[in-house]
C-alpha cells in the first residue's frame, strides 16, 4: 500500500498542485502591478464554484463538445503517469514514451480545437486556426528538444533520461542542455497560452487563442478545462524543471522538495517575463517559435556531433 | 577549457541566428558588436592553455575595433538615415531561419567530410566558422537596406578569421593588424557611402538604386 502511494506520488503532487502555479502566478504580477492580488488559493475556489454550477449547451453543438473537456482532462492526467519528478522516476516508463508524451497533449489540442469549431461560432474557429498554425510550429521544437535529450543520456523513456542525467551531462553537453531548456521555455510559454504569445487574461475575441476556444463552456465544463489547462502547465513546467534540477541527483523526499521548490520558482519566472513584455502581434508569433525550433535543432546536431 | 570554448561558439551561432530573425536594423548592430566581442575572446580560449602577449594584444585591438568603434560608426550612420526596420527582406524572416539551421547542418556534414588537420580540442570552431560564412553571405544576398549588408559583411569576416584560427593559430602580427586595418577601411567607407546614399535618394534601400530619381 505504502509503495503504491509513494509510486503515484508525482501524479498526486500535481492534481493537487498545479492550481497553486496559477496563484503563484498572478501574485507575482499583482506585486509587479504594485497591486495586492487575489489569494494565492484563488483558482481553487474557482474551480469549486464553476463545479457547483449548471452547464448550459448551445443548440448547434453535437457530443464532440461535451466529449472535448472529459477527453482533454483524462489526455492531460494519463501523461503525468509518464511524467518524472526530480529523482523519483514515474508510475509508468516504456522505450518511446516521449512520443507517447507529446502525441497525447495533442490530442487534448485536438479535442479542443475540435470542440471550437463544433460551436458554429466564427470567433472560436478563428482561436482554433490560431491554435493549430501556433502548434504545429510548437511541436517540432519540444519533438527535436526530447530527441536531443534522449541522444545526450542514450534513454528512450522520460524516466530513463531524467535519472541518466548527472553533473557530468552539464560538463560535457551544457551549451546544448542550456538551449534546449531554453527552447522547452518557449513552448511552454505558448502551449500554455502565456504572454508574449497569448495573453490568458484578455477576453477580447480578435486577440485571443485559447480563451476564445473556450467561449461556449460553462458550470462544470468550463471547470473541467480550466483544471485541464493548470495541469497541463504543471505538465510542461515539470519537464523543464526536471531538466534543469535532475543533474544534481537528489531523490526521494530531498527531490520531491526540490521539485516544487523548481516548479514555484518556474511560476514566479512566468509573472516576472509576463509583467515585464507586451503580447507580441500575430505575425511575430511565429518568428518566437521558429526560435525555439533552431535553438533545439542547433542543441541536437551538437549532441549529436561530440557526444554520440 | 573545452566548456567555455564550447559556450562561446554557440553563443557566437546564436548571434548569427538572432540577426536572421530579428528585423530591426539598431539589435543588428548591437549583435555584430556582441559576436565582434566573442570573436576577439576566441583565440584566448581556443588551442593552448596560456595565450602569448601577442594573441592577447590582437584580440584586444579586435575587441576595441568590432566591439566599440564599429557599433558608433554604425549607429551614427543609422541615426542619419531614417530607418529603423528592414522591412520585406527579400527572403522572410521564418525562411531565414531555416536556412540558419540548414546552413548548420551543411557546416557539421562538410566539416566531418573535409577532414582539417586540426587539434581536436578545437573541432567546434571549423562548422562554426562555416556556419558564420554562410550566414554572413545569406545576409548580404538576401537583406534590402545598405547598413543590413555592412553587418552581413562583417559577420563573413568574422567567420573567415575564426576558420583562420582553427588552420592557424599563430599568424604573424603584421599580417593580422593589416587585416583588421582593411575591415576597418572597408566599414568606415561603407559608413560614408551609407551617408550619401541617404542624401541623395532620402533612404539606404538598394534595391531601389537601380531606378532613376523623378
Amino acid at each position: 500500500m505504502n509503495t503504491f502511494f509513494v509510486s503515484l506520488l508525482p501524479v498526486l503532487l500535481g492534481l493537487v498542485l498545479a492550481p497553486l502555479l496559477l496563484g503563484v502566478i498572478h501574485r507575482t504580477k499583482a506585486v509587479f502591478a504594485g497591486r495586492h492580488g487575489s489569494p494565492l488559493l484563488q483558482a481553487y475556489s474557482d474551480l469549486a464554484k464553476l463545479l457547483r454550477k449548471g452547464a448550459v449547451y448551445s443548440r448547434t453543438t453535437t457530443w464532440v463538445f461535451r466529449a472535448a473537456p472529459v477527453i482533454g482532462l483524462a489526455s492531460v492526467v494519463s501523461v503525468m503517469v509518464l511524467l518524472p519528478i526530480t529523482g523519483n522516476s514515474a508510475p509508468l516508463s516504456f522505450v518511446g514514451d516521449l512520443i507517447v508524451f507529446i502525441y497525447v497533449l495533442g490530442l487534448m489540442r485536438f479535442f479542443t480545437v475540435v470542440a471550437a469549431l463544433d460551436t458554429g461560432s466564427s470567433f472560436e474557429g478563428m482561436g482554433a486556426s490560431r491554435e493549430v498554425h501556433f502548434s504545429a510550429l510548437a511541436e517540432p521544437a519540444i519533438v527535436v528538444g526530447l530527441v536531443a535529450l534522449a541522444s545526450a543520456t542514450g534513454f528512450l523513456s522520460l524516466s530513463g533520461i531524467f535519472s541518466a542525467m548527472s553533473p557530468t551531462t552539464w560538463v560535457v553537453a551544457g551549451p546544448a542542455l542550456a538551449l534546449v531548456l531554453a527552447a522547452l521555455f518557449i513552448v511552454f510559454l505558448a502551449e500554455n497560452s502565456r504572454i508574449p504569445i497569448d495573453d490568458p487574461n484578455t477576453h477580447l475575441e480578435l486577440t485571443m487563442i485559447h480563451e476564445v476556444m473556450i467561449l461556449d463552456y460553462s458550470g462544470p465544463d468550463l471547470a473541467l478545462v480550466l483544471y485541464a489547462a493548470a495541469l497541463k502547465l504543471w505538465v510542461l513546467g515539470a519537464l523543464i524543471v526536471n531538466v534543469a534540477l535532475s543533474p544534481l541527483g537528489l531523490n526521494g523526499i530531498r527531490g520531491v522538495g526540490l521539485f516544487v521548490a523548481g516548479m514555484l520558482v518556474l511560476a514566479v519566472i512566468v509573472g516576472c517575463v509576463e509583467s515585464m513584455m507586451a503580447r507580441s502581434s500575430f505575425l511575430k508569433v511565429p518568428r518566437l517559435l521558429v526560435t525555439a525550433i533552431a535553438l533545439s535543432g542547433i542543441a541536437f546536431m551538437l549532441i549529436v556531433r561530440f557526444t554520440a | 577549457m573545452t566548456l567555455l570554448q564550447d559556450t562561446l561558439l554557440v553563443a557566437l551561432i546564436l548571434t548569427s541566428f538572432g540577426m536572421l530573425v530579428s528585423g530591426r536594423l539598431g539589435a543588428y548592430i548591437r549583435m555584430g558588436a556582441l559576436q565582434g566581442v566573442m570573436i576577439g575572446l576566441l583565440p584566448l580560449v581556443v588551442g593552448r592553455a596560456t595565450p602569448t602577449l601577442h594573441v592577447v594584444f590582437v584580440a584586444a585591438a579586435m575587441i576595441g575595433l568590432k566591439g566599440l568603434v564599429f557599433p558608433y560608426l554604425l549607429f551614427r550612420a543609422l541615426r542619419e538615415s531614417d530607418t529603423k526596420r528592414e522591412m520585406n527582406p527579400f527572403v522572410g524572416h521564418v525562411p531565414s531561419v531555416f536556412f540558419g539551421i540548414l546552413a548548420l547542418l551543411g557546416s557539421f556534414w562538410m566539416d566531418a567530410r573535409l577532414g582539417f588537420p586540426i587539434h581536436s580540442s578545437a573541432a567546434l570552431v571549423i562548422p562554426v566558422a562555416f556556419t558564420t560564412i554562410m550566414i554572413g553571405l545569406f545576409l548580404i544576398v538576401t537583406r534590402r537596406t545598405a547598413l543590413s549588408q555592412v553587418i552581413g559583411f562583417l559577420v563573413l569576416e568574422n567567420g573567415i578569421y575564426a576558420f583562420g584560427l582553427a588552420i592557424v593559430y599563430e599568424v604573424p602580427i603584421l599580417l593580422e593588424l593589416g587585416v583588421l586595418m582593411d575591415v576597418f577601411v572597408a566599414v568606415f567607407v561603407m559608413g560614408i557611402a551609407i551617408y550619401h546614399i541617404n542624401r541623395e535618394f532620402d533612404h539606404i534601400d538598394i534595391d531601389r538604386l537601380n531606378t532613376l530619381r523623378g
